[in-house]
């Protein structure tokens, strides 16, 4: 299985997105700079983390608009797997990859800490390995995260089963604070309609070997490596 | 020719700094404010000298770029000379 990572001017998870990508898949993955379109046959794309151009304008929008991100729209219209992770789920939305938009936290905090996910649906190359109704720990890095999206938008995730993740307590309730941005309807991850693209505030990336604190998000990457496989 | 930006969120969309904003100033003592809504302006200068070319111009920029029209609102004002 062969990856690529997308690299824009201030991302900073695109490192951890490799290191977790070569230690679940064993396969090669490429670093490919934002301003190079021409990109290698890949089996996954990775948006990831951080601070693309400064968050410049809005969370994204910049990188939305690079070359790099023209020829992501072509692979994922044509079915490569796509995750966005954090700032990289915020390009995906800039991008029209994804409907709607991460907005400003509702309690205007940058929020640095774990969060439990229930897993919403298991039919997808990036949750097939999980259970529904799975609570997970993941940690959240973020300041803009409180998804927002119009009535119809939240009307057709709902019912095409398209959110991936809602925030939960550690026993899997919805509320009582579990959501940490105050995104509608608790989402933490949402699928497009063909469900090869994935974008998510939390960092499963982050979790894949148990020396940093966890595996919950290795699952993941173990069901993308048997999906291309 | 300038052409004068102003985009803002739109009606039902939550803003939060904008709430941030309104608790300050009543915090500071200014009473009455009833809603404080917080948004971006941005100036260009354009070289196009046809008042209504530089207009769509700037239209097509906010749809692509400037504004976010899932949640923003944007507005045009172009100043001729």
């Amino acid at each position: 299985m062969k990856s690529a990572v997308i690299v824009f001017p201030g991302s900073n998870c695109d490192r951890d997105a490799k290191v977790a990508l070569e230690d679940v898949t064993g396969g090669e993955v490429v670093m490919q700079w934002h301003g190079d379109a021409d990109m290698p046959d890949v089996d996954l794309i990775v948006v990831p983390g951080g601070f693309s151009y400064g968050d410049y304008l809005r969370c994204g929008a910049i990188a939305g608009n690079s070359p790099v991100m023209r020829e992501v729209k072509k692979r994922a219209d044509a079915g490569t797997p796509v995750i966005g992770i954090c700032n990289g789920f915020q390009v995906l939305t800039e991008v029209g990859l994804l409907p709607g938009i991460l907005m400003r936290n509702a309690n205007l905090k940058f929020v640095c800490k774990d969060v439990h996910l229930s897993v919403e649906t298991e039919s997808s190359v990036f949750t097939g390995k999980y259970k529904k109704g799975q609570v997970i720990r993941i940690p959240v890095a973020h300041h803009d995260g409180n998804y927002f999206a119009d009535e119809n938008t939240m009307k057709a995730l709902n019912d095409d089963d398209r959110i991936a993740f809602r925030y939960v307590s550690a026993d899997g309730k919805r509320g009582n604070g579990a959501n940490p941005n105050g995104s509608m309807d608790d989402i933490a991850g949402i699928l497009n309609e063909k469900r090869n693209v994935l974008g998510m505030m939390p960092h499963p990336e982050r979790l894949v070997d148990s020396a940093l604190g966890g595996t919950d998000g290795r699952p993941m990457f173990e069901g993308l490596l048997a999906a291309v496989s | 020719m300038k052409a004068k930006v102003h985009v803002t969120l739109k009606n039902g969309v939550l803003d939060p700094q904008g709430k941030a904003v309104q608790h300050a100033l009543a915090g500071l003592g200014f009473e009455g404010v009833e809603d404080v809504r917080q948004g971006k302006f941005i100036e260009l200068e354009l070289s196009e000298t046809d008042p209504a070319k530089a207009e769509a111009q700037a239209e097509e920029m906010c749809k692509k770029l400037l504004a976010n029209t899932v949640i923003e609102n944007y507005a045009v004002e172009i100043i001729e000379g």
